[in-house]
């Protein structure tokens, strides 16, 4: 069997979850299960001066911090978050304690009836705020080439700032998790993208060996991340919960509750000044990157790595000062979700060449074309554009199919086009993957071979098309392919399902090592083959400097946005929206194209009608009647096309696909809106009202 | 208080607060877990199921109002040829990702297609306006309705 991997295959998913027999977390029954629900802060910022509680009727459970054997906090990048509030809490939703009990009435019940003393203090509610108190989690500075000199021989200079907002991301399953001992085992399963960090995160909380504890991953409704560091704290509240009881203990969230205490997109805010030169050229930049954290750093340290190594997009700027900083206020954490901390810098550069271009006269996709990166260009932090870019390529491409030249001069009033070019750095960032060390197996058995990895399916097609590469590569069907369930006790640490790394990195691992198995199937009727990530030696990285090779390799894109504007309500439509992708080489076309299309979904949604803010520390939109996510209505027709640009080190060629589209929308609709309005969109989400108001602005 | 309703084709005779959801009826009670909930107030379609026909959200139908009604849930309607012509239609489409949505699209289609067999896209677009799905972008859905109007030709 010797086809192309591009071709679409039907997923080995798709039939069980249409009839309506595929098992999420909260469809799997347990034996004398107890249902957990958890008690929140209602303040912003406070100590806990006391907490009474109502008789607890027999059978009845309050877990809090003094049922933690280990450590009280959740294992993540920084450590910080308490699994139960100790002596204070940070934020509205913060979790104190948890109600156990067989009936779910009863446990709401005596949660309603709980009373929390608190003692108010003042907290830091909006970024401004925390900027202006200097509270930082987080700083890091990097520079390129002589910023200095580069802004003191400008021609021109130019300012600009821009500012975005939080995103929920609405997997349509709510988070939950379930724990139980079996003996002096723990198991834990649940919604989530990474078992092991689940798993590490168990072990210091619960203070078990590493044998004692299994996380099994079921089958998740969506993630974006927002299931990739937060469920940890989840799985840690119902294990301690299991151990009080010593029953099994389940917690499902509802929506209100997810909306309200899961991790969110950073709120962001960027200045820029940029130095022309006589040809209007950028020759500098200096950017300063402003994420709001929330009131626990966790995975924000990384989250705004990505965001300061994806601040030049796909340009070249010889002269960079770049400042970032993660900011804590009294409000819920913000963390991971798709694109992590670069959907807000691309929007912020593309959107800033885009209002110098118009200031110049200039038509603003050439003067963008002007600044393209090449092969072997440096990036932003020095290191090398290693491969081929195919960008002048995916240029013409996108503006014939958009007939973007055409309409950009001949659109009427409040009608608009707008181009977006973009990229995405490829698997973990700096040294992240070396750091992990991912590991895979592959068994085989008689005809059959087991495919493990710790890598899940969660939605975006993992399963089909590691199963793909693997068949493939070996050339026999895909019925031969098993792929062993996500659970750590029996699966190798392949690393967490994130960074857009599972087809490049994890597919490539498997590739080379269903190749060894090739070589030797006649070997015997069983044996097994282990692979581990081996950076490549051209790839350097210093952690301290923040020089080098920040990712081994891009995916590249263009958008073009087509919309309207309703001249009295101000009401934005979006009518089409294409897009041209360069992910190496395409493996599975059907996947990938949901892939782009539900990412373009997203970022539309962020751009333009997803509104999430607070007031005193409170989030104002806690439930999808006042959180509004696309609906069929609002998506445009999309043409997606994908050229072929392979890569040496990825399974078939592939390089990464699942953030890539998200990241290029926004600013494509941003840049079709300022163009039908002639006015600069600087901030997410556009608003109707906005909209007036710039309009009706002279 | 005592209700009379079918369910699956099958009557039942049930002793229920009327104020309990039918989402928790069909899920806790009955085992059906095709019925998903995505939110609980109406906003998702996760858990729509067919009363007398028609799409309703089971998270906002408090079973008083189930009396002498005909409830199928995807439990059922999988057993049909209408549902193999949707199955076949998303699954050429690649209308599923993380499924979680999926149940409450095919009740919704079956519902729309029922009512109307020949659903423009407009049309379509707005009999699924009440689903939400975060993962593909509602194109491939559509595509997927589309696909099984042509598979499921005479059937609706
Ligand atoms: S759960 Fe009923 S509409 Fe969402
Ligand atoms: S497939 Fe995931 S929400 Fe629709």
């Amino acid at each position: 069997m010797k086809e192309n991997i591009s071709q679409s295959i039907p997923r080995s998913d798709a039939k069980a979850k249409l009839r309506g027999e595929t098992k999420y977390i909260a469809d799997i029954p347990f034996d004398k299960l107890l249902y957990a629900k958890t008690l929140r802060s209602t303040k912003a910022k406070a100590k806990i001066r006391s907490i009474l509680l109502p008789k607890i009727p027999d059978g009845y459970f309050v877990i809090d911090q003094h049922d933690v054997p280990g450590k009280n906090r959740m294992r993540t990048v920084v450590s910080d978050h308490p699994i139960f509030a100790q002596d204070d809490v940070q934020y509205i939703g913060q979790p104190i304690l948890l109600v156990v009990g067989e009936d779910r009435e009863t446990v709401y019940n005596i949660l309603a009836q709980i009373q929390v003393e608190y003692e108010e203090e003042r907290p830091l509610l909006t970024l401004e705020e925390a900027e202006n108190s200097s509270a930082v989690f987080t700083d890091y500075h990097y520079d390129k080439g002589n910023p200095c000199a580069a802004f003191q021989n400008a021609k021109t200079l130019i300012e600009d700032e821009f500012a975005t907002g939080y995103q929920e991301h609405v997997y349509l399953e709510p988070n939950g998790m379930a724990a139980e001992f079996k003996g002096d085992t723990l198991f834990v399963y649940g919604s989530m993208q990474c078992p092991f960090y689940a798993k590490g995160a168990l072990l210091e909380t619960m203070d078990l060996a590493d044998d004692k504890v299994r996380v099994i991953q079921t089958t998740t409704g969506g993630a974006f991340g927002g299931k990739e560091e937060f469920p940890s704290l989840i799985a840690c509240q119902v294990a301690v919960a299991s151990l009080k009881t010593q029953k099994p203990v389940m917690m499902i969230y509802d929506r209100m509750e997810d909306i309200l205490c899961s991790t969110k997109r950073h709120p962001s805010k960027i200045r820029y000044k940029a130095a022309l030169d006589e040809n209007q050229q950028i020759v500098a930049l200096d950017i300063d990157v402003l994420f709001n954290a929330g009131a626990y750093n966790g995975l924000s340290p990384v989250v705004l790595q990505r965001g300061i190594f994806s601040v030049t997009n796909v340009y070249h700027i010889p002269h960079l000062r770049v400042h970032g900083r993660n900011f804590m206020t009294n409000s819920v954490p913000s963390g991971a979700y798709r694109g992590f901390g670069a959907p807000q810098t691309i929007f912020g550069t593309e959107m800033m060449l885009y209002n110098i271009a118009v200031k110049l006269g200039i038509e603003p996709l050439d003067y963008k074309a002007r600044h393209l990166l090449k092969r072997n260009d440096p990036t932003c932090t020095g290191g090398r554009i290693h491969d081929e870019v195919k960008m002048f390529e995916i240029l013409e491409k996108i503006t014939q199919m958009s007939g973007y030249y055409e309409k950009i001069k001949h659109s009427p009033k409040y009608h608009g086009i707008g181009a977006s070019l973009f990229l995405h750095g490829c698997g973990f960032t700096g040294k992240g993957e070396t750091v992990i060390n991912g590991a895979i197996q592959l068994t085989k058995k008689n005809q059959e071979v087991t495919l493990k990895v710790s890598s899940v399916e969660m939605g975006q097609g993992a399963e089909t098309v590691l199963r793909k590469i693997v068949a493939y590569t070996l050339e026999i069907q895909m019925e031969q392919i098993i792929f062993e369930k996500t659970d750590t006790g029996l699966v190798p640490d392949s690393g967490p399902t994130v960074a857009s790394r599972t087809t490049m990195i994890v597919g490539g691992l498997l590739q080379q090592a269903a190749l060894e198995m090739k070589e030797r199937w006649h070997e015997a009727e069983s044996f097994e083959v282990t692979r581990r990530y081996n950076h490549p030696d051209f790839l350097h990285w210093d952690d301290q400097k923040f020089h080098g090779d920040a990712y081994p390799v891009y995916s590249w894109g263009a958008n073009v946005a087509e919309i309207e504007i309703d001249p009295v309500t101000y009401e934005l439509t979006i009518k089409n929206l294409y897009g041209v992708y360069d992910v190496g080489v395409p493996i599975d076309l059907r996947s990938l194209e949901g892939q782009m299309q539900g990412g373009i979904a997203q970022g539309i949604g962020w751009a333009t009608i997803e509104v999430m803010e607070t007031s005193q520390g409170r989030l104002i939109q806690t439930n999808l009647t006042n959180y509004k996510i696309p609906t069929a209505m609002d998506v445009p027709e999309m043409e997606i096309e994908f050229i072929s640009n392979p890569y040496e080190f990825g399974p078939f060629g592939a390089k990464c696909a699942g953030e890539l589209p998200f990241v290029g929308a926004p600013p494509a609709v941003a840049a079709a809106v300022s163009h039908a309005l002639k006015k600069p969109i600087n901030h997410l989400p556009i608003r109707p009202e906005k909209l007036m108001e710039i309009d009706n602005e002279n | 208080m005592k209700i009379e309703f079918y369910l699956n084709n099958d009557p039942h005779e049930i002793e229920v607060d009327p104020a309990y959801r039918l989402l928790d009826l069909l899920r806790e009670d009955f085992g059906l877990t095709s019925v998903k909930e995505g939110c609980g107030e109406g906003e998702c379609g996760a858990c729509i199921v067919l009363m007398n026909g028609l799409a309703v959200n089971s998270c906002l139908v408090p079973c008083g109002s189930i009396l002498g009604k005909h409830i199928i849930t995807l439990e059922e309607f999988r057993k049909t040829d209408r549902y193999e012509a949707i199955e076949k239609g998303f699954m050429d489409a690649g209308a599923v990702q993380c499924g979680f949505c999926t149940p409450g699209f095919v009740m919704a289609t079956e519902s729309l297609l029922n009512q109307n067999p020949d659903p423009t896209d407009e049309e379509i677009r707005e009999g699924l306006s009440g689903n939400l799905c975060r993962c593909t972008g509602y194109n491939l859905i559509i595509k997927g309705v589309k696909l099984a109007m042509e598979k499921g030709a005479g059937l609706w």
